[in-house]
């Protein structure tokens, strides 16, 4: 087990399977298709992101170095967390991005009921280090412990 | 972050539970990026990036009715995105099923929650809302609550305004509770370059080809770029403007830019010259080579990479007035050479309402519509946006399309020699 701190952006606490990329993570490209025709695993519909496309986004630990792409990008997630389609929580190993954090505060304000807890500034070590399938729990100070 | 007391007081619910949380939303966006303190927005108009009424979308709506049940309203009047639907654009049975019946049926409903909110009038729908037949052109140095990427990428390098890459949404709650939270591109030191990028091409770059190799280079950092000066001159005249607008567009899909300096030709850059560029700047060179490079790599993604194109959009970011006209020239004058009268495959130039409005009063407008080319206001993303879409060989010289959707990019000769019967 490893443990890494960053900086509490929407608060909570959860474990969660992690699913990782290291590229960034275009936030539109990814959720729209699952959010508009109804998939229920949500899996990433992203076809430039190799180490995404397909997989079960929905619960899982979202590991990321940020999010890229349309400036729709917070509503999207903001909708995701709405509709309870979102992932468990994201792990930013870099500052989180301005569209990422709208989307991130927008469900954390707006949205009752529904906790989807976000850290950044993890670093590189621990984009490095987790990998698809290993348990990953957030603390409510922004330490993340991740297993094999 | 430190608020003033009006600030606080809203924060602390003495103007509603509603406003508080608008307030609420804006504070947290900018602790996230350790802002100081919030600003007052500037601009005259806000400018919003959710244009669409997609029934996925139903958070969004249910989330702006909640602000007009509060009595809440954009302290600014706004423009929007452009509509996702046109009957003029060309869409099969099941498209026009799936877009009418099944995606955009909050559409309507969207709408009169939007001029509600306080939308500027019922053709303020474009991503160029900058444009003077537009009238929502910010002022050097105004403050923006902005979202549209290519919109604000524009207003903060090519006007001079200043403005974040904000999200949906966070853009209308900023012109409600009237300030933004000052950090990134607000700030003089955001605003320095990080990256010098110089084009040492043997001819005028491709704009959107060009803006695609800087985004992905620099990502969302600033670049300062040498050597365009030399193509498009040192005036911010139509022509440049024009160019400067495709260009940033696709900084800003292709990577994630928000503000370039252009030397010699835009505002700062006149200005301050190298005093903008970053100790420690990294550089890019940009060749012929680079930019053929860039080209080559993009995936096709269509079912069929051999199929013969079915579909061609022009203006995303929509087109200027001169580059409606422009286009009319090239697309008569290439017909003639090939031998042809109209068209052959379905081309749709898009552009504002109100430019489109501009444009029929010249005598361009007849001529064009006789090569067969259909002029929209649609926002060719949105009508690309559905799994019907990626089955159609859709062809465009926009990198922002190319880069949401399976439209396959060509530069502008080649989408000309293309639609009027040359080869690609």
């Amino acid at each position: 087990m490893k443990q890494f701190k960053g900086r509490v952006i929407a608060p909570g606490e959860v474990t969660a399977e992690a699913v990782v990329t290291t590229q960034g993570f275009n936030t539109l490209a990814s959720f729209q298709m699952a959010l508009q025709f109804g998939d229920k695993e949500v899996k990433c519909g992203d076809q430039n992101n190799e180490e995404l496309h397909g997989k079960p986004l929905i619960g899982k630990a979202l590991c990321l170095p940020q999010t890229i792409g349309s400036t729709t990008g917070g509503l999207v997630l903001y909708c995701a967390c709405a509709m309870e389609r979102n992932p468990a929580c994201m792990l930013f190993a870099n500052h989180i991005d301005s569209l990422a954090a709208a989307g991130a505060i927008l469900a954390d304000v707006w949205v009752d009921g529904v906790s989807m807890p976000v850290v950044d500034c993890l670093g590189d070590e621990f984009l490095n280090y987790v990998k698809d399938g290993m348990k990953v729990t957030v603390k409510a100070d922004g330490v993340v412990e991740v297993e094999e | 972050m430190i608020l003033t007391k009006e600030q606080q007081a809203i924060l602390d619910g003495e103007k509603g539970e509603t406003l508080a949380k608008v307030m609420k939303t804006l504070v947290m966006y900018g602790d996230a990026f350790e802002a100081e303190k919030l600003v007052p927005i500037t601009s005259k108009y806000n400018h919003l990036v959710t244009s669409f009424g997609l029934k996925v979308m139903s958070p969004v709506y249910d989330l702006m009715q909640k602000l007009l049940d509060a009595g809440v309203a954009s302290g600014q009047k706004f423009s929007v995105d452009p509509r996702p639907l046109d009957k003029n654009v060309p869409a099969n049975f099941l498209q026009n099923l799936v877009f009418n019946k099944f995606m955009y049926t909050k559409q309507d409903f969207y709408e009169e929650q939007l001029e509600k909110l306080g939308l500027m009038d019922k053709d303020a729908f474009s991503c160029t809302c900058y444009m003077d037949e537009m009238g929502n052109k910010p002022q050097k140095g105004d403050v923006l609550s902005w979202a549209e990427s290519s919109a604000v990428v524009y207003a903060n390098s090519v006007l001079g305004a200043r403005c974040n890459r904000n999200s949906g949404i966070i853009d209308i709650m900023g012109s409600i509770v009237g300030y933004v939270p000052y950090f990134g591109l607000l700030t003089d030191e955001g605003r320095k370059a990080t990256w010098v990028v110089k084009v040492n091409t043997t001819k005028k770059p491709e704009a959107q080809l060009l803006g695609s190799a800087i985004g992905m280079k620099v990502m969302e950092d600033v670049p300062y770029v040498v050597g365009l000066d030399k193509w498009i001159g040192t005036e911010l005249n139509d022509a440049a403007c024009a160019y400067l607008k495709d260009f940033g567009a696709a900084t800003a899909s292709n990577g994630a830019v928000g503000l370039y300096h252009i030397e010699n030709l835009t505002p700062e850059a006149c200005e301050l010259g190298e005093k903008l560029i970053s100790e420690g700047a990294k550089e890019y060179i940009i060749d012929d080579a680079e930019l053929e490079r860039v080209q080559k790599n993009y995936p096709v993604i269509w079912k069929d990479p051999d199929a013969a194109p079915k579909l061609c959009f022009v203006g995303c970011p929509h087109l200027s007035l001169e580059q409606l006209k422009d286009w009319t020239d090239k697309i008569e004058a290439s017909l003639k050479e090939n031998g042809g009268k109209k068209v052959c495959i379905p081309t749709v130039l898009t552009a504002a309402p109100k430019v489109l409005e501009a444009f029929e009063k010249t005598e361009y407008a007849e001529r064009l519509k006789a090569t067969g080319v259909i002029t929209s206001y649609i926002c060719p993303l949105m009508y690309m946006n559905n799994p019907l879409c990626k089955k159609m060989p859709v062809i465009t010289s926009s990198n922002k399309l190319r880069t949401y959707t399976s439209a396959r990019y060509y530069t502008d000769a080649e989408i000309l020699k293309a639609i009027t019967g040359g080869k690609k």
